[in-house]
């Protein structure tokens, strides 16, 4: 067992892995954090989607030991304060059917706006294309992120600020 | 405008939130403490073999491991429809994957390791891999015992060969039909299998503690039926459907998947083995592809008759689907096909031949659509190239001969109301039919097809739902019932149907993933049909409170109950308009009177519904009798389509989809089924590509290579369209969508293929490279 010490949604935590416990194994079972989800265990599907020093990962294809010194963030640390701009487009759209895949999404999504808050619609299809849905076609979807994008443009062409 | 408060409204999933914000509980992320065991299936490598040894000496020295199991320890069977398949395989093996034995151990590592040694001999049998070979001249039997396999009623095995069930429906002349047409057209489609890629896979954990209950924990679209088949199955152990208890939280997708039993039975079974331990067991991608169902593959052979006016004079159309190695819930999709595969058409005269085929492949069953996407895929083409060849617009030959409300099915019974006509006129204005379209790329061809799209819920006729809804102390309501969201909305649709009739608005509505201990029947969450059999079991509830809430109001004020009505969460009086009772105020504490006490005490309702008109009951030979199916849900489809001439590759530009859902209680989310399915089905046709090898094993079970569409494969535009001809015994008009929404696609890019290249494919997948094929095979002569 090695002792890592990372900052998981804000708190700094210490705990032992094997050098081959998978990142998701250790965030679900270990500090019980149950957005990511497993769907295929191999990265295909971007369910199990974290930020990473701020990069979206597929926390499947990660050790754990890996991550020692890094900073992680989940959809439990994105809904911590309150949800966010993306979350509430996702809500008020109806983006998701099954929601299985929503906490990848919402990891990809916000990765996105953070680094470019007015993306184009093939920036948004290109950001989200690792993140497998069955249900919705991901026309909801791609609208509520079109949405606060045209949101963010008409603020920033109002004020020359942007508002993530 | 609707004519209503809160059905007919696009609002807010009421689940919503809990999904996006990470809160949504599903199956594994259920927790169970430190005594929580896994299981770890070992698999048949053979598709067709006897069960010689099973030796576990190596497996049993790994440590963590708790004890090892083979099929000998459980030998009951198990079937929704049909008993055909024990819980572990016995002596013999019929697909490769299909569970030999299994591994509990205290961790998961731990089983993986264990399974991985325990050494299995077997004496390979012949294998069938083709549904045509299965029902060749002397061909290898799968199930020598078929003949006292329990069934359905409505079901016909063949006794000593590989079919399992038999749906014949015939009416009609149709020697005399075939006679008088002026046009023949005959030809064969083929079908493959497809995968539901729910991104959630199968997760189990089930419980049996020291007192003799078994709770189960799934990820399901049948918590019931689950409960009723575990309860069937392990009657043996002396366990009644009281001790057992299905908890199906959030489920991350089903598209049939999850109906019925698959996997979850073996949690149940070894969890009685392993007495007050939870036992874990979630189906990794590849398990998930081979062992749950795969949809069935057919190969469909139609003759068509017509006048040279476009009337059609017969049809006949044998269907012989690929099943799998068991068929205990494949076999109604073959039933529910042999009923249907009409289409939406009227004809007078009618042969389907429906038949439901072992092979040694995975087994088959429910999937979207439920065999409708495969049978139209061939009868929607040949009914493009028979408008063609005489000489008639595809749009006005459908127009012609679509069906009306109270034209006779093809078992006899008539056609319910719906608006076919108007969804065939609407989508050919949408899709601008009829008005040509030129690349201005040369590589390039734009082209545009037409289908059209109907299907019924296949059920047994005593399916049935209930519900309990409860008032809380705040005016709020709590809804118990027992389907399942899978994602369609169901949740929400439920809040607003009691919305309506109770005037509390959805957002005070709580409706809950089901508990069988708690929740009231419903049959399963299948068929398209929840929002109408489940929504008139909600709307009865509602009003059993809302007749308790005016016979409360006229104890209590002294006047008669016909005065008063409910609006914005309360009660409120045709006499006297400054009357106003909150709900809030009285709903669960009751009324006071002026001597101190009060009337009235907590209100609940119930509701149940199961259509009394149904019937299965009809004669085996013609089909003709019965009423097995409660209504159609009826649509059309159509797409714009470039082609690039040298790659074959195809761009979806647009896409239009009306569909007839009686009355939309969720516009939104009936939209939000029509981007989904539609996407769902063009993945069939343009992507995904099941490969099996020559021993029937499956080459591609993961997402790397069978590909289902990422946000960059969707079409450019779609434009759904949604058409109200109310369903009379439907909630508020309502009926199902869910399905119907995806079974089109492949015949509707058939013939846009067909109208702008002149190439005609016939057998799906219809990949870039089948494209370009037969662009050059056309070239070339």
């Amino acid at each position: 067992m090695n002792k890592i010490t990372f900052i998981i949604n804000g708190e700094k935590r210490s705990i032992y892995v094997e050098p081959n416990d998978v990142l998701l194994d250790v965030l679900r079972d270990k500090l019980g954090l149950k957005s990511p989800k497993c769907g295929c265990e191999r990265g295909d599907c971007g369910a199990c989607s974290v930020l990473l020093n701020g990069k979206s990962v597929r926390s499947c294809l990660v050790f754990a030991i890996e991550v020692d010194g890094c900073e992680i963030e989940t959809v439990e640390g994105i809904s911590q304060n309150g949800l966010s701009v993306v979350q509430e487009a996702f809500i008020e759209m109806n983006s998701f059917q099954c929601g299985f895949c929503a906490p990848g999404v919402v990891i990809a999504t916000t990765e996105l706006l953070r680094k470019n808050s007015t993306p184009t619609k093939e920036e948004i299809k290109e950001a989200l294309a690792g993140n497998l849905c069955r249900c919705t076609g991901y026309t909801p979807i791609l609208e509520a992120v079109e949405k606060i994008s045209h949101h963010n443009k008409h603020n920033s062409d109002n004020t020359g600020g942007t508002n993530e | 405008m609707s004519k209503y408060r809160f059905v007919g409204k696009g609002v807010e999933r009421i689940d919503g939130r809990e999904k996006v914000s990470g809160a949504a509980i599903y199956t594994d992320d259920l927790e169970f403490g430190p005594d929580l065991l896994y299981a770890e299936i070992v698999e048949s490598s053979e598709a067709h073999a006897k069960i010689v040894s099973i030796d576990v000496t190596e497996a049993e020295k790994v440590e963590g491991v708790v004890q090892i199991f083979t099929g000998k320890d459980f030998p009951y069977k198990f079937g929704l429809y049909m008993k055909d398949r024990y819980i572990f395989a016995q002596d013999i093996v019929r697909f490769i994957g299909e569970q030999v034995a299994a591994v509990v151990a205290r961790d998961p590592k731990a089983a993986k390791k264990a399974a991985e040694l325990i050494k299995i001999e077997y004496e390979l049998l012949t294998p069938v891999f083709s549904q045509m070979d299965a029902i060749s001249e002397n061909p290898v039997l799968l199930h020598p015992d078929l003949g006292e396999y329990p069934h359905v009623p409505w079901f016909f095995p063949k006794e000593n060969t590989n079919i399992a069930h038999w749906r014949k429906t015939k009416r009609g002349d149709l020697d005399g039909g075939f006679k008088d047409a002026d046009l023949i057209l005959e030809e064969t489609f083929e079908v493959p299998r497809y995968a539901h890629c729910a991104i959630e896979t199968h997760v189990v954990i089930s419980k049996y503690d020291y007192s003799g209950r078994l709770t189960v924990w799934a990820s399901s679209q049948s918590p019931y039926t689950q409960r009723h088949l575990f309860a069937e199955a392990l009657a043996p152990l002396g366990i009644k459907h009281k001790d057992v208890r299905v908890i199906a939280p959030h489920v991350g997708g089903g598209f049939g998947g999850k109906a019925g039993v698959t996997m979850e039975i073996l949690a149940a079974a070894l969890a009685t083995k392993m007495k007050g331990h939870p036992v874990k067991i979630r189906w990794s991608r590849e398990q998930e592809f081979y062992n749950t169902y795969q949809r069935l593959g057919v190969v469909a052979k139609l003759k068509l008759g017509l006048k040279k006016d476009g009337s059609i004079t017969a049809l006949q159309h044998q269907l012989y689907w690929d099943a799998g190695a068991y068929v205990e819930y494949g076999a109604n999709v073959v039933n529910a096909v042999g009923l249907s595969a009409t289409g939406p058409y009227k004809i007078p005269a009618i042969s389907i031949d429906s038949l439901c085929i072992y092979t040694n492949l995975p087994p088959g069953g429910a999937y979207r659509g439920f065999g409708y996407s495969e049978f139209l895929f061939g009868l929607e083409s040949l009914m493009d190239q028979a408008a063609e060849k005489l000489g008639i617009d595809a749009v006005e030959f459908r127009l012609k001969n679509a069906i009306s409300k109270g034209d006779t099915l093809a078992y006899g019974a008539h056609m319910n109301p719906n608006g076919l006509k108007q969804a065939i006129t609407e989508v050919a204005k949408e899709i601008e039919w009829g008005k040509e379209v030129v690349s201005i790329d040369p590589e390039k061809v734009l082209c545009k097809g037409f289908s059209l799209l109907w299907k019924a819920p296949a059920m047994p006729p005593n399916a049935s739902s209930s519900a309990f809804i409860k008032f809380n102390e705040d005016g709020s309501l709590n809804i118990l019932v027992s389907g399942m969201d899978i994602g369609q909305g169901y949740l929400t649709v439920m809040a607003q149907i009691a919305a309506e009739i109770l005037s509390v608005p959805p957002n005070k509505i709580r409706v809950e993933n089901p508990d069988t201990d708690r929740n009231p029947y419903e049959w399963q969450t299948v068929a398209s049909h929840v929002t109408w059999s489940c929504g008139n079991a909600v709307k009865k509830a509602a009003i059993h409170i809302r007749e308790q809430i005016f016979d409360l109001m006229e104890r209590a004020f002294k006047v008669s109950k016909d005065n008063f009505y409910l609006e914005d969460d309360g009660v409120k009086s045709h006499l006297d308009p400054s009357f106003y009772l909150a709900f809030k105020d009285f709903v669960v504490f009751g009324i006071p009177m002026d001597d101190g006490s009060f009337r009235g005490g907590p209100i609940t309702g119930v509701g149940t519904f199961l259509p009394e008109f149904s019937s299965a009951k009809s004669d085996p030979e013609t089909g003709q009798g019965g009423h097995p199916n409660v209504h159609y849900t009826v649509g059309a489809a159509a797409v714009l389509l470039e082609v690039d001439k040298k790659s074959g590759q195809i761009k979806v530009l647009k896409a239009v989809e009306a569909i007839d859902a009686g009355q939309a209680i969720n516009p939104d989310l009936v939209k939000g089924q029509i981007t989904g399915g539609l996407l769902q089905g063009l993945a069939t046709v343009l992507y995904e590509d099941m490969r099996f090898n020559d021993k029937g094993r499956l080459l591609n079970p993961n997402f790397t290579d069978y590909k289902i569409p990422t946000t960059k494969d969707i079409p450019e535009e779609i434009v759904p369209i949604i058409i109200e001809v109310p369903q009379p015994d439907g909630p508020f008009g309502a009926r199902g969508v869910g399905e119907q929404t995806m079974i089109p696609v492949a015949p509707m890019i058939a013939n846009a293929l067909y109208n702008g290249l002149g190439i005609r494919i016939k057998s799906m997948p219809i990949t870039a490279e089948k494209v370009a094929m037969a662009i050059l095979e056309k070239e070339k002569n």
